[in-house]
């Protein structure tokens, strides 16, 4: 099995502006995901959500500024950790994730003492 | 490195030149289910036939030289991962066991599968050349990467020689190669034909890079040559393996139909003074009309299905311009029609622009013109040369001849092909002496 990271980006003003109805249907997505990853025999290992990019501080060359460190249009806002048996597995597992607003980013986690792809 | 060149007797440099041609992917394919890792693979493939060389000089050309290459590059393979422990803490690709195929099971977990279940000397399953090409236009791969791996690994070529296919530096090339390598292996794109669910869009991969292949032989991207010969004599052989390896899918045929009713026309194409010829001027007698009658029996049987794909239905249409006796007597309103399903399966842009090339003949330029003018402003054909020569093409016929010039200037601007750049400047000069003429008898 190979570490991947699942990375969501979406256009987070449709969140900003979110009835609680349609929040709950977000969450019932993600845990129907979580479910299905377990089906096709994937494993999540962790994950997170973040607020939106207004509440992030960047920090480059030691000067801090407001806001996140890359600007565009469709922002961070999520990610899975989850463990496939290879990218066909991982990508099948990557389709399903719930992201109405965009879309999503895979890649390999690194084995640190193989250092990085050249 | 080119066994060719090798300084054996005439027949076994001929033997392993025919097997470097036929068996390469073959051998490779084999070898990356005992390696895991194509660069190993790839390397212990050249050992055997250099071993070749002195082994046939020796003993004779063995009966089954693809049989012969196979198991003495796997023993190779299957020495080295003996002796280098160092290989085993790369990260391996992927390889499924031979057993899981038959199951459908998921891939086990033994990755270094050192071949012991199969290697009784035998070749290599018929679906490795198969894995190798799936596993070298996977979608997560660059297209453009796609088509040079798929030159590298399942035809052999060597890297400076793919580089000059598409006209980059050697260096360039290779580092394009050898990151989509790495990718291969560092995200871990499985050695497999994909499962039945996942085929139609794999193989759709597959068959544009094929496609893809052709296409840059057929109009070499710059240079003075218009033609490529080799490169699409390579894009052929990989249609026929595709076809005759999966046999069900009518889309392999499709393709299979369309180059070779595009290839047929090769000959033509070209005037002895090496300027392009379009379709409307060329002299269909020289036409391959073998390669016609082959081309049409793959497209029909490729438009034998309730939802023909885009495939197919581009050799349908490259039919209907072949088994026309003259370029008037084109079946335009059957072209028209088959652009039509075409635009169902793959809304384009391009495919609305040769649908209106079409239509300008079976309903007069002034209809088409309309058209074009539309599709025009579409970001992806502002930087198409075509755009802009179908343009100019339709306003010289309705005798819009400054505004013609003003088009065929926009597409001279974008191409960067000798022949198509001779064919663009001399219909200016054309219109202008034209103009110059009307102006004097005024």
């Amino acid at each position: 099995m190979t570490q991947y990271m699942i990375s969501l980006y979406e256009r987070e003003a449709e969140y900003a502006t979110m009835t609680p109805e349609a929040w709950g249907a977000v969450l019932e997505a993600h845990g129907a995901f979580a479910q299905a990853v377990a089906d096709l025999g994937g494993t999540i290992t962790g994950g997170g959500v973040l607020q939106p990019t207004t509440t992030a501080t960047s920090i480059r060359g030691g000067e801090i500024t407001d806001g996140p460190f890359v600007e565009s249009k469709e922002a961070f806002g999520g990610f899975y950790l989850i463990e496939a048996r290879d990218l066909d597995h991982a990508l099948q597992i990557a389709k399903l994730t719930p992201t109405p607003f965009g879309g999503v980013e895979v890649r390999p986690l690194m084995d640190v003492n193989a250092g990085p792809a050249q | 490195m080119s066994p060719a060149a090798s300084p054996a007797p005439g027949g076994v440099a001929e033997a392993l030149a025919d097997a470097h041609r036929r068996e390469w992917a073959f051998v490779l394919a084999a070898t990356v289910r005992v390696t895991g890792d194509l660069d190993v693979a790839e390397e212990c493939a050249q050992e055997a036939y250099a071993d070749a060389i002195t082994a046939w000089t020796r003993s004779g050309v063995p009966e089954r030289p693809g049989a012969w290459l196979t198991t003495t590059a796997r023993r190779r393979a299957i020495d080295r991962l003996r002796r280098e422990v160092t290989l085993r803490r790369k990260l391996p690709l992927l390889v499924e066991p031979v057993e899981a195929d038959a199951s459908g099971s998921p891939a086990g977990s033994d990755g270094d599968g050192d071949g012991d279940g199969d290697a009784d000397g035998d070749a290599a399953v018929p679906d490795d050349r198969l894995r190798l090409l799936f596993t070298c236009c996977h979608p997560a791969l660059d297209p453009a990467a796609r088509v040079a791996l798929t030159l590298r690994l399942v035809c052999g070529v060597a890297t400076p020689d793919v580089a000059r296919a598409f006209l980059v530096p050697e260096a360039t090339m290779a580092a394009r190669i050898t990151r989509a390598k790495k990718k291969i292996t560092q995200a871990r794109i499985p050695y497999r034909t994909p499962t039945a669910a996942d085929l139609p869009e794999r193989l759709d991969s597959v068959l544009a890079a094929v496609h893809l292949l052709f296409s840059t032989g057929h109009t070499a991207p710059t240079g003075a040559q218009l033609v490529r010969e080799d490169l699409c004599e390579r894009a052929l052989d990989l249609a026929r393996t595709l076809v005759q390896l999966l046999p069900a899918e009518r889309e392999a045929r499709g393709l299979l139909g369309l180059l070779l009713l595009t290839h047929a026309r090769r000959a033509a194409r070209v005037d002895v003074q090496g300027q392009l010829v379009l379709l409307e001027h060329q002299d269909r007698a020289q036409w391959d009309h073998v390669m016609i009658v082959e081309g049409l029996r793959w497209t029909v049987e490729s438009l034998q299905a309730p939802r023909p794909g885009r495939f197919a239905l581009q050799a349908a249409i490259a039919g209907a311009h072949d088994v026309a006796l003259t370029f008037t007597a084109t079946n335009w309103a059957r072209v028209v029609h088959l652009y039509d399903l075409l635009l169902t399966v793959e809304p384009s842009p391009v495919v609305e622009l040769n649908r209106a090339a079409a239509l300008a003949f079976a309903e007069g330029p002034a209809a088409a013109l309309g058209i074009v003018e539309r599709i025009a402003g579409d970001a992806r054909l502002r930087s198409y040369p075509y755009a802009h020569a179908v343009r100019a093409d339709l306003l010289r016929r309705l005798g819009r001849t400054d505004e013609a010039i003003a088009a065929y200037r926009e597409a001279l601007d974008l191409t960067a092909n000798g022949a198509e750049r001779d064919f663009l400047q001399c219909r200016i000069s054309e219109l202008e002496t034209s103009e110059v003429t009307r102006a004097q008898g005024a």
